[in-house]
């Protein structure tokens, strides 16, 4: 054996799939092909630990245009000759070292995966975990992963619509930061990763190569990870500027009969992207590495192949038409050289000053080992699951205070103080801006919208990864319902530990049976993702923390509902229950029962036949025209849902019920499967017929109207109090 | 009537713009990119948003290089209108068609946000559409809008009616508290001299419809239009 375990180390890549490959060659690797292998096998592109686990996820639909996997991102049909390219990645590991540039590069990274598809990115959104905000480190993160979002999102004219940020001590040393990109393709102009004959040639267009990123996949996203200061230089440095331009040439350059293949250079660099092409299209490829533009001399092959250097694109060119393509690019003030061919045969061939340097089967470079294991349930969980919630003592403050404290959260305040720093309104596309369940866009030229959104509740996930996850998806579907929005497919953002541990194992496991059945109640496939290991601080594992992104259709955009009381004597509807209060049960994974108690226990559920039920009523009445609001109880219970719609629309609410002893969990439960709507008095019979005839239980509570807020005789407080403490909440619990 | 509409490497506004220009107020409307220097064809010329050049060195300080500004200025001097909006008021700025400089927010922050703007002057080209005191809801987008000059360039905007727009309340009220940025008096647009070059910070283009929050901002394009058409005939 004559490599080290110091060079396994640096590549990530374990004793035994080091054996692996020199079964599969017949021969020990050369230095190059040992990096092709580290960064191909590594976790993050070669899925290992949970490939077999995705295949099981429901991916078919009538509206799939490209199946998950298939190429950069999965397409989904919308009618009227418009179909949408979406995907969520992470960015983990990267803005752990360097939030700003770390966040930064996640964004550009997932709108190449778009553009790649030939579709134009019409939306972002971002997911983010972090520390509690009383830690000037976890400020620092925050504050340099929303300048690195704001800075590149804001520069390239895509529209920064949605997203969550949550607070856990789970995340301190590794914040999670996931961003999403939609792209509309219009008039079936879609792109393929792939070239077409053997011959065509492989174009490399933007960024000069650097010696920036080199092991970003193998080292930084995919090994057990502290804060790692050293790793600086494995993240990359974005330039939004470059890649705006990139988008614009790119997508013009598809419009060129000559250009057939798009393909997004990404993580694991020219590697990844050329040898997937070839993958994809079955053919072999010579490489011509010397051709590779570059930042700086001296640089060896295997530097130029490990590059992760940002806003670099692959094209597949019908030999001898290189001409309009090269002026094209030349137009845009874009560097583009030829530097392979795609040929018949198995292997990637790669020369270097006319001498070839290595030769590897394609398919042997392709195809990662793949770890299959079964979970078993942990003890410490099941003490978890079964705590006894009634012990809970009440608090000693007034429900009053509970709620403002609840309100001014940071996982409960307005994200306003964020979003004000994203452009949401370029491609005047927004019709329902950021703050409230899901963004939702009109595709100009159709009667059609979308609406999307992220949702993913780490400490539910914890509790009960299965179900946890049910309920993401559930979370994020029904964000789009409440607008009114039909859910029609979903991508995942798996965020999990060490999947070498029996417990991340069985987290990972039962998270994704969760998703899968979810998403099946749903009818709707998974059509993209990405997984992301190793996430851990101090040592722990982070909470399981599979974030769904949700794509919703709505056939008449001007017919959709946002989450402000509306007007006067309307009347407040509890959708999914016909009772006003929940029970104990909802304290399960409650921030509730984190904020006040410091508590993370209990057993969540879910009826996902109900879930879906209520979801199809919300919709058709949305549809109906009869709903004046729609809002979803999620993180704060009932109390702050109402004290939310009373708050966005600047106008006060009455619940008439009282609750009992338990006026916490009644208030402040997390049950799900709840939306709260308003309607006019008149149309409270159609909501109640269409309620009847989904069989779903509903119940009014209360009234709209007047400018103070009562919960029976728990709660009387001014509108003005509550909009005070929401409003100002983040801005107090994030500065310095 | 055609608008011509600048394209620089960077801009991203171009087709918002476009869609308020030539989808909403029917129109005619063109790109023109930065390297074009021949603008005769147009009767008037828009700068949109966006960040030119990346923005690199100082905002708008490259793009007043290109080729195409040499035939804005041209164009400009012999009477045309010309609007710059946010990247293309700091455009203008930055080629001298107007005075002042567009400064880092005071709080240092990207802000995107809807603004109330109080039209100061409803003589010009650009609002004679508006009344004078009447607010327009208008979103603005920008790190780098702290509008500032020496004390005598603004003494001589104030008393010659150039502010033609102030960052106010829905009411008119122009106040501190609700100055988005630190510009000095508020100043959200000022004209020139001539009365045809004006320069604004917030977005008109992405206030052209009721169903994406307003539709405010076609009280500017639909001023240029009126007042093209009565030059025209």
């Amino acid at each position: 054996m004559t490599v080290s375990q110091e060079i396994l180390d640096e590549i990530a890549l374990s004793r035994s799939e080091y054996e692996a490959i020199i079964d599969r060659l017949g021969r020990e690797p050369e230095p190059l092909e040992l990096g092709l292998f580290g960064a191909l096998w590594s976790e993050h592109c070669g899925y290992k630990h949970t490939k077999a686990l995705l295949r099981t996820l429901p991916s078919s639909s009538d509206r799939l245009l490209v199946a998950p996997g298939a190429e950069n991102a999965g397409v989904i049909d919308l009618g009227d000759g418009l179909a949408v390219a979406f995907k969520i990645e992470s960015h983990n590991h990267p803005s752990a070292v360097e939030p700003f540039e770390g966040a930064a590069t996640g964004v550009g990274g997932i709108i190449r995966d778009i553009f790649a598809m030939g579709a134009r990115p019409i939306a972002l959104l971002n997911s983010l975990r972090f520390g509690q905000p009383d830690n000037a480190h976890t400020r620092y993160l925050l504050n340099g992963v929303i300048g690195g979002i704001s800075s590149y999102g804001n520069c390239i004219g895509i529209p920064n619509v949605g997203g969550e940020i949550f607070f856990s001590e789970t995340y301190k040393g590794n914040p999670l930061v996931n961003a999403m990109c939609v792209g509309l393709i219009e008039d079936g102009n879609m792109a393929s990763a792939s070239a077409k004959e053997p011959g065509d040639l492989l174009m490399l267009v933007g960024a000069d190569t650097g010696r920036d990123g080199i092991h970003g996949a193998s080292g930084l996203a995919s090994r057990s990870f502290e804060e790692q200061a050293e790793m600086r230089s494995a993240v990359q440095v974005g330039n939004p500027f470059l890649e705006k331009v990139l988008i614009e040439a790119c997508l013009e350059a598809l419009n060129l009969p000559s250009v057939v293949g798009l393909q997004d250079c990404g993580a694991a660099g020219i590697t990844s992207a050329a040898i997937e092409m070839a993958e994809r299209s079955g053919m072999g490829l010579k490489l011509l590495i010397d051709e590779v533009p570059r930042r700086e001399e001296g640089m060896t092959p295997y530097e130029v192949m490990l590059s992760e250097s940002q806003e670099r694109m692959l094209l597949a060119i019908t030999p001898g038409q290189e001409g309009p393509v090269l002026e094209l690019f030349e137009k845009w003030d874009l560097d583009a050289t030829v530097i392979g061919e795609f040929e018949i045969g198995e292997n990637v061939r790669i020369y270097d000053n006319g001498e070839q340097v290595s030769s590897t089967p394609v398919i042997t470079l392709t195809d990662a080992p793949e770890y299959k294991f079964t979970g078993t349930k942990p003890g410490w969980l099941k003490d978890l699951q079964e705590a006894d919630l009634s012990a809970t003592p009440l608090p000693s403050e007034s429900p009053a205070d509970v709620l403002l404290k609840m309100l001014a959260a940071p996982n409960i305040a307005s994200r306003f103080p964020i979003y004000r720093q994203y452009d949401y309104h370029v491609q005047t596309n927004t019709v329902v801006e950021p703050g409230g369940d899901a963004a939702v866009l009109r595709l100009k030229g159709s009667k059609r919208g979308i609406a999307v959104s992220t949702d993913c509740n780490g400490r539910i996930c914890y509790l009960d990864p299965n179900i946890g996850t049910a309920i993401a998806v559930a979370e994020a579907c029904r964000n789009l319902s409440v607008t009114g929005a039909e859910p029609v497919a979903l991508t995942d953002g798996l965020n999990f530990g060490n999947p070498e541990t029996p417990d991340v194992q069985f987290q990972l496991t039962e998270s994704i049976e969760g998703m899968g059945r979810a998403a099946e109640a749903f009818g709707i496939p998974i059509v993209s993702g990405n997984a992301s290991l190793y996430n851990q601080s101090a040592g722990t594992d982070i909470f399981p923390t599979p974030i769904i992104g949700s794509l919703g259709l709505l056939e008449d955009v001007e017919k959709h509902s946002t989450a402000g009381f509306k007007s006067d004597g309307d009347l407040i509807v509890l959708l999914g229950t016909d009772s006003p209060w929940d029970e104990i049960d909802g304290f399960a994974g409650s921030e509730y029962l984190d904020l006040i108690h410091g508590k993370v226990e209990g057993q969540p559920k879910l009826d996902l036949d109900l879930e879906v039920r209520t979801q199809t009523v919300c919709r058709m009445a949305v549809a109906s025209g009869i709903v004046a609001s729609g809002h979803d109880v999620s993180d704060g219970g009932l109390a702050v849902a109402i004290t939310e719609s009373a708050v966005i629309g600047g106008i006060g609410a009455t619940i008439t019920a009282t609750p009992g002893d338990r006026w916490d969990a009644a208030m402040f439960g997390e049950s799900q499967s709840r939306i709260v709507v308003s309607v006019a008095a008149a149309d409270l019979s159609k909501l109640e017929l269409l309620a009847g005839e989904g069989d779903v239980p509903m119940g009014v509570i209360g009234t709209v109207g007047g400018d103070s807020l009562r919960f029976g005789d728990s709660i009387s407080i001014p509108v003005a109090d509550a909009d005070n403490a929401w409003k100002n909440g983040f801005s107090l619990a994030t500065s310095d | 009537m055609k608008f011509g509409i600048v394209v620089f490497p960077g801009t991203w506004s171009e087709k918002d713009t476009h869609h308020a220009v030539n989808g909403v107020l029917d129109q005619d409307a063109e790109y023109i990119w930065h390297g074009d220097e021949a603008l005769d064809q147009y009767d008037a010329i828009v700068l949109p948003g966006g960040f030119s050049y990346g923005d690199f060195l100082r905002c708008g300080a490259i793009a007043r290089f290109s080729p195409v500004m040499e035939a804005v200025r041209n164009f400009a001097d012999r009477g045309g209108p010309v609007l710059g909006i946010c990247n293309g008021f700091q455009v203008l700025c930055e080629s001298g068609l107007l005075p002042g400089v567009l400064m880092r927010n005071d709080h240092l922050e990207f802000r995107c946000i809807w603004t109330d703007l109080r039209v100061e002057n409803d003589l010009t080209m650009f609002t004679s559409t508006a009344t004078k005191g009447q607010t327009l809801h208008i979103p603005m987008s920008h790190g780098e809008g702290n509008y500032q000059a020496d004390d005598a360039t603004i003494e001589r905007l104030e008393s010659n009616w150039q502010v033609v727009l102030r960052y106010a309340d829905a009411a008119g009220n122009v106040t501190p508290e609700i100055n988005p940025n630190g510009s000095i008096n508020n100043i959200a647009g000022i004209i020139n001299e001539r009365g045809n070059v004006m320069g604004m910070m917030p977005h008109p283009e992405k206030a052209s419809e009721k169903l994406i929050g307003g539709d405010d901002g076609n009280v500017i394009f639909s001023s240029m239009i009126e007042n093209l058409v009565a030059t025209l005939t």
